[in-house]
């Protein structure tokens, strides 16, 4: 299948750090981009030699199943040569730290690194100490700029547009990356956000990023076409945020019940991996009518794809 | 030593009220013979040398109330010599120094070696202070009478606070018994835990654990509640947030105690962390703009008693980490007049006040003759021209440790010479 090779636009960033950093062309070229890897995503042959020659290190310091795979499978597609570093087996364990490992691999000339660490501004740090360029696969509670971008192409495969569209993401925002960089890109194209969360994992100043702020589920979900559901972080919570798993349930868990407050056609959304029965209903989780999860799964790859295409050049 | 003469000097000295154009006389051993405005050419015998300061401002040498100093243990870092230097190029010529040490200083024997080492390395008067607890764990109480027998000047876990009520109450009334000096870093742990910036937007945007300004309020609050009870001498080491102000302008009248600001929280918010600079991770953290008004607003109403540098070096490996790895503190002993002085060419604060939170206050909380031009005391001072434009750059910083919170600002205001007791330490 052809590619079309559009040398006209550029991306305005060395790196993809966060959504924060791009501006709406950049997340508009990229989308495009990205469309274009769908159907050869789909089809037999999925090979391409774009990134033939090409060497792409995936460094992942916290655990990840779909974000690593995908980037993994996205760079083999495009034909890079991919090496994924197993830490728990490297030298980090030995006490190097952030900056020497990027300096050791910065030697051995690589096109693109792609970083997730448990740490905020993580890949910021690398980004200063090596020659290629760094894609963020999720850094701390701060952004997950991939995981947005898939969003927001799913959203549009589905709906057709983002412009005016209500979203409501609920869940536990406040150690969440993927609500921070799903709330710059949304807002950037023009939705209106719902936030839903109990106030004690809710971020301090969140309305400043202008959207609405709820800890009435039922209120948050009333008219929105989209619910996009946050899995629990319980690594990330130091001390006791909530009282039980029964209780969250009770009140933050997507039921069929509290979706009736959404809009007819709403869509159901979670970045995965999910805890079934604590924030989503099981059987709502699988309704292929409804929630398009597996879909978000999909075209995480041609996400991938295009950005790995777009910041290798 | 030769008699020293200075003449033509814009004279400031809040403890004796001087505000003048005069002159200063240093004796032959080194103390203050004659200053003010009734100096003149006159009062010199005619072979004598004299400098003429051009009007060149003369402040009493800085009493810096919170300075860390890597001895013993991270000599690396800092030692008493090179803190010596740093702080000369600044205008300090006396520093209370911080406890936080390995070995922690919080017995009679290591009192001993560091006033060894401070009276033979470092050129400018050291005054340390012991750790209120035991090994700083916040359990058992140090032994306040026979530390400070031995010429320590206060108690303070430094870094840390007390948490435990119940030893508050105890440390208060043993202090009010032996008439010491406590200093508290107010700061709750469990709210304040993992935080490393304002608990805020930035921490939102940036994802970073915050930190309340509840956690610096419920311990001053606490702690002026026990001081109503046991009145001993009690000062809080760094205010950071406007809540803690207008706590501090409540209970002013009714219980007495003091309390410091750090120059780092006077002059820098929050937004200057940027993306992730570590060398502004600081402890308590640097606040809202709001907050800083009101902290600039605080030294002006006579709330706030103290400005300090909060010095706290820290090598470079320590500080090129991720945000939430890195070492928290930075180094600026020298930098803490001239970015002082920033607050008076942005005419924030009269130049009177801040010379007063920088010498006679901090001297007077201490209780030691210190930070005034006094006829008869140590001739400790600095030459200041405070005009003199520079830019802070880590290279030509003199502390071992280039951790500055203020790299690349543009300042107004420089050091020329330090003297302490009488003799020239320092100059440009």
């Amino acid at each position: 299948m052809a590619i079309i090779v559009n040398k006209a636009v550029k991306i305005s960033q060395k790196h993809l750090l966060g959504i924060q950093d791009l501006s709406i062309s950049d997340v508009k070229y990229i989308l495009s981009e990205a469309k274009q890897f769908i159907n050869l995503n789909r089809s037999k042959n999925k090979k391409l030699d774009i990134l033939r020659g090409k060497t792409q290190i995936n460094l992942f310091f916290e655990p990840s199943t779909r974000t690593q795979s995908s980037f993994e499978l996205a760079g083999k597609r495009l034909g890079a040569d991919v090496m994924s570093m197993n830490i728990t087996n490297s030298a980090i364990k030995k006490g190097e730290t952030l900056i020497d490992t990027a300096m050791t691999l910065n030697a051995m000339h690589p096109d693109i690194i792609v970083v997730r660490h448990q740490d905020s501004g993580a890949c910021n740090l690398l980004s200063q100490k090596v020659n290629c360029a760094v894609l963020n696969a999720g850094d701390g509670r701060r952004e997950h700029p991939t995981q947005a971008l898939l969003d927001a192409l799913t959203i549009i495969d589905r709906k057709e547009k983002i412009e005016g569209l209500k979203i409501a993401i609920c869940g536990d925002i406040l150690h969440s990356r993927v609500a921070r960089s799903n709330i710059y890109l949304l807002n950037m194209l023009g939705a209106e956000l719902n936030i839903i969360a109990p106030t004690n994992l809710m971020p301090n100043n969140i309305e400043k990023f202008g959207v609405n702020t709820f800890s009435d589920m039922k209120k948050g979900l009333k008219g929105c076409d989209i619910v996009m559901m946050l899995r629990l972080q319980k690594e990330r919570m130091t001390s006791s945020f909530l009282s039980s798993n029964r209780e969250y349930y009770e009140y933050y868990g997507l039921t069929p019940n509290k979706l009736e407050h959404a809009k007819e056609d709403a869509l159901i959304m979670h970045p995965g991996p999910m805890n079934r029965g604590i924030e989503i209903d099981t059987n709502l989780a699988d309704d292929i009518n409804i929630s398009v999860i597996k879909e978000q799964v999909e075209l995480g790859v041609a996400v991938r794809m295009a950005c790995l295409k777009i910041f290798c050049e | 030593m030769k008699k020293k003469y200075f003449l033509n000097a814009n004279i400031l000295d809040p403890h004796n009220s001087i505000e003048e154009i005069g002159g200063l006389i240093i004796s032959e051993d080194g103390k203050i013979e004659a200053v003010g405005k009734k100096v003149n050419k006159n009062n010199i015998p005619s072979r004598e040398k004299f400098f003429d300061l051009k009007e060149k401002h003369i402040f009493p040498g800085i009493v810096d109330m919170r300075v860390f100093v890597g001895e013993p243990g991270f000599e690396y870092k800092e030692n008493f010599k090179t803190l010596s230097n740093a702080a000369l190029a600044g205008g300090v010529t006396s520093a209370v120094t911080m406890p936080n040490t390995i070995p922690v200083i919080d017995n009679v024997s290591i009192v001993d070696f560091l006033k060894r080492r401070g009276r033979d390395k470092a050129k400018i008067n050291i005054f340390p202070t012991a750790s209120l607890t035991k090994n700083i764990e916040g359990t058992n109480m140090t032994e306040f009478g026979l530390l400070q027998k031995k010429g320590i000047i206060g108690f303070t876990d430094g870094i840390k606070t007390i948490q435990n009520t119940r030893l508050m109450s105890r440390i208060m009334k043993s202090a009010y018994d032996l008439n010491c000096l406590i200093m508290q870093h107010a700061e709750d742990y469990e709210l304040a835990k993992n935080g490393m910036v304002n608990d805020g937007i930035i921490s939102t945007k940036l994802g970073l654990q915050g930190i309340s300004e509840l956690a610096e309020k419920i311990i001053i609050e606490r702690d002026l509640t026990l001081l109503d009870e046991f009145n001993c001498r009690y000062h809080i080491s760094q205010l950071s947030s406007a809540k803690s102000v207008d706590l501090i302008e409540k209970r002013k009248n009714e219980v007495s105690f003091s309390c410091g600001v750090s120059i780092n929280n006077l002059s820098l918010n929050e937004n200057d962390i940027g993306d992730f600079r570590t060398f502004l991770k600081l402890s308590p953290p640097l606040r809202k703009e709001e907050d800083r008004l009101i902290l600039v607003k605080g030294i002006n109403k006579d709330l706030i008693d103290v400005i300090v540098s909060d010095h706290k070096p820290e090598d470079e490996e320590q500080k090129r980490l991720t945000f939430s790895q890195a070492a928290t503190g930075a180094s600026g002993i020298e930098t803490l007049l001239p970015l002082a002085l920033e607050l008076f060419h942005n005419d924030s604060l009269k130049l009177n006040k801040i010379i007063k939170a920088l010498t006679s206050n901090p001297a007077k909380i201490l209780k030691i003759n210190k930070g005034n031009l006094s006829v008869g005391n140590d001739a400790d001072f600095c030459i200041v021209d405070i005009y003199k434009p520079w830019i802070v750059k880590k290279e030509t910083l003199i502390s071992k440790s280039k951790n500055t919170s203020i790299e690349d600002k543009k300042l107004q205001g420089k050091v020329t010479n330090t003297f302490v007791k009488g003799e020239e330490l320092f100059k440009i």
